[in-house]
């Protein structure tokens, strides 16, 4: 107990609420840069038993905001790198590490075992799914996310209050909301969000103070400035509304317009569907070095192509964003190749080009990280 | 022009626009944020029919996904 002196001395929490702690069952999704702060906080509170849920390996490009890694972690399985610097700041917490992907199918019976949920996940159909399954179990799902400079934090599916769904009824476009790995994201900013979401669950546990439920909090980095909005429960919510028409977990990729069994977030990794054609990077540099070669066309933004950019095969920037009105940029007698980053965005932008009515349009199977691996190693990655 | 109170700061706007005007008006993809309209979250296929009216409050959110 002597580690606690500081929370003892408090008068909302006192022995009681350190026992209260030491009873609560809190589940963490994602052991990247959100889940570090929360889980690094929990356990030092005295959080009794602490659940994560990550299947990822550290990667070197982690480490400018995932606190729970270090340098030599690089190449190990997240949780395992996780265990160590948990257990060393505070052993007398039960960790419960959950070595899978939440889905659809292990969700509700991994989530029944905890009293609250913290989202730090890194992708929209891991988020409807996290909230899904949190209102159909009655847990508190305590929400953070983050990009670029901005982040945001609130508790929802608290009993009344509104869920995720109840703000973000329609999923986005799909493709056209960068990641962090494309957009990229201000290493300090999953800690001050994280930060936060680890003291709302400590107060959801102690039972104390105003929680962030029905308020959602939105906080800008470059100003330093906050703006929070009032959130009502949706009447008409198809998960927690008053005649849910949802009462089980779907696929939420399809939810999310993205292809089924795609790895959520990894977008190094997704594949894109089958119906749209692509060709591998040898075989474009092959074709570059016709006397015909495609056009070639770079749908990032303007900052990716700063870093890393194929001007030298002849390649054009429009921003997926801007492609739909920039059509007219695009030759309608050459073959086409659109590149992004991973391949992800590029699909998206070959079947906005397929539907205008051009008729030969590929996708770079990888984008400029494949690009950077089989044919031009001086390329940046990132 | 009208006065609204847009994301918590006043903000004088053109008179007889849609929602999806002033997202327009603010460089903002309808299909990357959501707008509240006096509380209550507009769905994404409404926003070109709803005026905003004097006196409105708006707030604009972003899609964020990153953890």
């Amino acid at each position: 107990m002597v580690r606690y002196a500081r929370h003892l001395v408090l008068p909302e929490v006192g022995v009681v609420g350190q026992e209260r702690l030491k009873a609560a069952r809190v589940l963490v999704v994602g052991a990247g840069g959100l889940g570090s702060p929360v889980a690094l906080y929990l356990a030092a509170a005295g959080v009794g038993t602490l659940g994560l849920v990550d299947f990822d390996e550290v990667d070197a490009t982690n480490l400018q905001r995932q606190i729970l890694h270090g340098t030599s972690d690089v190449g190990r399985p997240k949780l395992d790198s996780a265990r160590d610097r948990l257990s060393d700041i505070n052993p007398h917490v039960e960790l419960v590490l959950h070595a899978v992907r939440l889905t659809s199918d292990n969700a509700l019976e991994i989530i029944e075992n905890y009293d609250m949920v913290v989202d730090g996940t890194d992708n929209f159909p891991t988020r409807y799914l996290v909230n899904d399954a949190c209102v159909l179990l009655g847990k508190p799902n305590i929400y953070g996310s983050v990009f670029r400079w901005e982040g945001q934090v609130s508790v929802f599916a608290v009993h009344g209050g509104p869920c995720y769904r109840c703000l973000f009824r329609e999923p986005p476009a799909p493709g056209l909301v960068p990641d962090c790995a494309e957009g990229g994201v201000l290493g300090v900013l999953p800690g001050v969000v994280g930060s936060l979401q680890a003291l709302e669950t400590i107060k959801l546990i102690l039972g104390k103070g105003e929680s962030l439920a029905g308020r959602l909090l939105i906080f800008d980095a470059l100003d330093l400035s906050w703006r929070e909005m009032a959130l009502s429960r949706n009447p008409e919510c198809p998960i927690c509304g008053d005649e849910p028409t949802q009462t089980g977990l779907i696929d939420y990729e399809d939810f999310c317009g993205l292809p089924s069994g795609d790895a959520p977030g990894a977008a190094e990794t997704a594949m894109a569907p089958d119906e749209i054609s692509e060709i591998d990077p040898s075989e474009l540099a092959e074709r570059l070095a016709t006397a015909d070669p495609p056009f070639l066309l770079d749908v990032r933004e303007p900052y990716e192509w700063e870093i890393a950019n194929l001007a030298q095969g002849g390649a054009v920037l429009i921003p997926l964003g801007e492609v739909q009105d920039r059509l007219d940029e695009i030759p309608t007698d050459r073959e086409v190749v659109v590149y992004c980053r991973s391949g992800q965005r590029s699909a998206t932008a070959v079947r906005t080009l397929l539907a205008s009515g051009l008729p030969r349009v590929h996708n770079l199977r990888g984008g400029v990280l494949a690009w950077a691996d089989d044919i031009d190693p001086s390329l940046t990655k990132y | 022009m009208i006065q609204v109170r847009l994301n918590g700061k006043d903000r004088e706007i053109e008179s007889d626009l849609t929602v999806m005007d002033l997202l327009e008006s603010l460089e903002l993809n309808p299909h990357m944020v959501v707008v509240e309209l006096n509380r209550e979250i507009l769905s994404r296929d409404v926003i070109g029919d709803v005026r905003v009216e004097e006196g409105d409050q708006l707030e604009v959110v972003h899609f964020v996904g990153g953890g």
